[in-house]
């Protein structure tokens, strides 16, 4: 590894990779041990394939997961061994792709995970608790897919990180790039909120706005990942980048004292973070750290893009893929690629996945803020919105203990909020002040 | 009608290594056929037992997801430009 581009690394700048020649995408064929891995699997015909960035199975296009030896795992890992661990995500690398050569860590997981009361008592649960991945390095819960992704991409020899992305992405792969000195090419959306766009250019490397959806751009990307000799993080190394997700459901378990929730609530864009909570929880038992999981897995969406809402409402297997028109940008894939795998989950846990009204986003964003003091962007809204709407539809019940997953900051959408109300401007006037707030009508 | 194929990576021991291939169909399925005809096995890729697009298949024809046409029965102008890409996650 690393050995395929010593002597032509001067070669591999950007503006000349649209030429390639042939040698460079022979990355990834040297043998790359990652701990505890066996290998890659197909989720549809269960193929197997050795450790490579590949995504997809070559007979049935079914999309690869990675295989563990989870005996050697079960022998391995204890909570005293993952208490003793850095405080990031990489506690848990036992049950992560985790190459020899060390990862790429720049503080992803850890994050806050406290009780909502204030929430739980507007709702009418008992027991609420919200897990906010706002805290991570670059403010959402990529921070740990890319983490992984990236760390392996560099075990394979790849030097070049790249994504399609609806913002939070773009985000996390320009900056692990930049503090592992890779370099970063991103593709978005053109219509992007500026938080996410100036939050990407921040850290160099190249961004490249596409005049098209998400899907355009995740299509662009599918495209090029068979040409270019980069690592997209969600295409070549999807089956590794996917499992970062998984430490979300760690940190869940561990923080209620290795056992998991009655009920969690979790935004749906691909399906990737659904179905990788529930492999989570059923992977901490396998190994021996958390009874068995009985925890009803509920998906958020919002009206706007919702294939895989409706899909659960119709009783069907197949997602129709669907253009998206939402407020929620991060959650705007309308081909969604785990949306099948989700639709199992929820059903097999007994969850649900709920479509929500565009304009109960925004509110979802001011009733977490209002209640709890948490500012988070508008997937975070859908997801207290589709809490909502399960808790009122009963799908949730009131003494279900429940983790809302809040997975990205709100200053990345402030968009979604409008206009910013405050007050009149006063002068620095004692006696202005009740005059201002009379005007809000509020207590003084 | 005559179109231009693009292939991905994984179909590409079916076609010589080719990245771009030439098929002819007034519709997609009927390209399909021709595509086994000329590079055998590539049907049974991209459709299952029943006959259908495979779930992880996404075929465009001029950058439209045939899903939002009239899938397999999507006609094909003289020159499309039909893209086969594997669905991927996203984020």
């Amino acid at each position: 590894m690393l050995k395929f581009a010593s002597h032509h690394r001067r070669e591999l700048r950007i503006d000349a990779l649209f030429s390639l020649p042939t040698y460079v995408l022979s990355i990834g064929n040297e043998a790359v041990t990652l701990k505890h891995v066996r290998g890659l699997f197909c989720k549809e015909c269960g193929k197997e394939y050795p450790i490579a960035p590949q995504h997809v199975c070559e007979f049935c296009f079914g999309p690869l997961e990675v295989g563990y030896d989870y005996e050697a795992i079960a022998s391995s890992i204890s909570r005293e061994s993952i208490a003793s661990g850095p405080r990031s995500m990489w506690r848990y690398a036992d049950l992560l792709p985790t190459p020899a050569e060390g990862v790429i860590d720049i503080g992803a997981g850890g994050t806050t995970m406290r009780p909502a009361p204030r929430l739980a008592a507007e709702l009418g649960l008992k027991k609420l608790w919200i897990k906010t991945d706002a805290g991570n390095p670059t403010h959402s819960f990529k921070d740990r897919v890319v983490s992984v992704a990236l760390s392996v991409a560099r075990s394979f020899g790849y030097e070049v990180a790249a994504c399609a992305s609806t913002g939070n992405l773009a985000n996390a792969v320009a900056a692990h790039a930049a503090a592992s000195g890779m370099r970063s090419v991103v593709f978005i959306p053109s219509n992007l909120e500026t938080g996410k766009v100036a939050g990407t250019v921040v850290f160099g490397g190249d961004v490249v706005p596409v005049d098209g959806s998400y899907d355009d751009v995740n299509r662009l990307c599918a495209e090029l990942s068979g040409s270019r000799p980069w690592a997209f993080v969600n295409v070549n190394v999807r089956p590794y980048y996917a499992e970062g997700s998984k430490t979300l459901a760690f940190e869940v378990a561990e923080k209620l004292g290795w056992r998991t929730p009655d009920a969690m609530v979790v935004p749906i864009a691909s399906g990737s973070l659904f179905t990788k909570m529930a492999k989570g929880m059923r992977e901490l038992h396998s190994v021996g750290l958390t009874p068995e999981p009985h925890v009803q897995i509920h998906g958020a969406q919002a009206e706007g893009c919702s294939p895989v809402a409706t899909a659960f409402a119709e009783g069907v297997n197949e997602v129709r893929p669907v253009k998206p028109n939402t407020i929620a940008k991060s959650l705007a894939i309308g081909n969604p690629a785990d949306g099948y795998y989700a639709l199992g989950e929820a059903r097999s846990s007994g969850g649900t996945i709920e479509s929500v009204p565009e304009e109960s986003v925004a509110e979802g964003m001011r009733l977490l803020a209002r209640t709890e003091g948490i500012f988070t962007e508008t997937a975070g809204g859908v997801t207290i919105a589709a809490l909502e709407q399960a808790v009122r539809s009963r799908a949730i019940s009131p003494d279900q203990e429940t983790v809302a997953l809040i997975t990205g900051i709100g200053l990345k959408t402030i968009e979604a909020l409008g206009a910013t109300k405050t007050t009149r401007t006063i002068r620095p006037r004692v006696e202005e002040v009740d005059a201002a707030l009379g005007v809000r009508g509020e207590a003084v | 009608m005559s179109v231009q194929v693009k292939v991905p990576t994984q179909l590409r021991t079916l076609t010589d290594g080719a990245s771009e291939v030439s098929g002819t169909g007034g519709d997609v399925g009927s390209l399909i056929k021709d595509l086994d005809a000329s590079h055998p096995g590539l049907g049974e890729r991209l459709l299952d037992d029943s006959g259908q697009l495979r779930r992880f298949v996404n075929v465009y024809v001029n950058d439209e997801d045939v899903r939002f046409l009239d899938g397999l029965g999507t006609t094909l102008p003289e020159g499309a430009q039909v893209s086969i890409i594997p669905a991927v996650a996203g984020g």
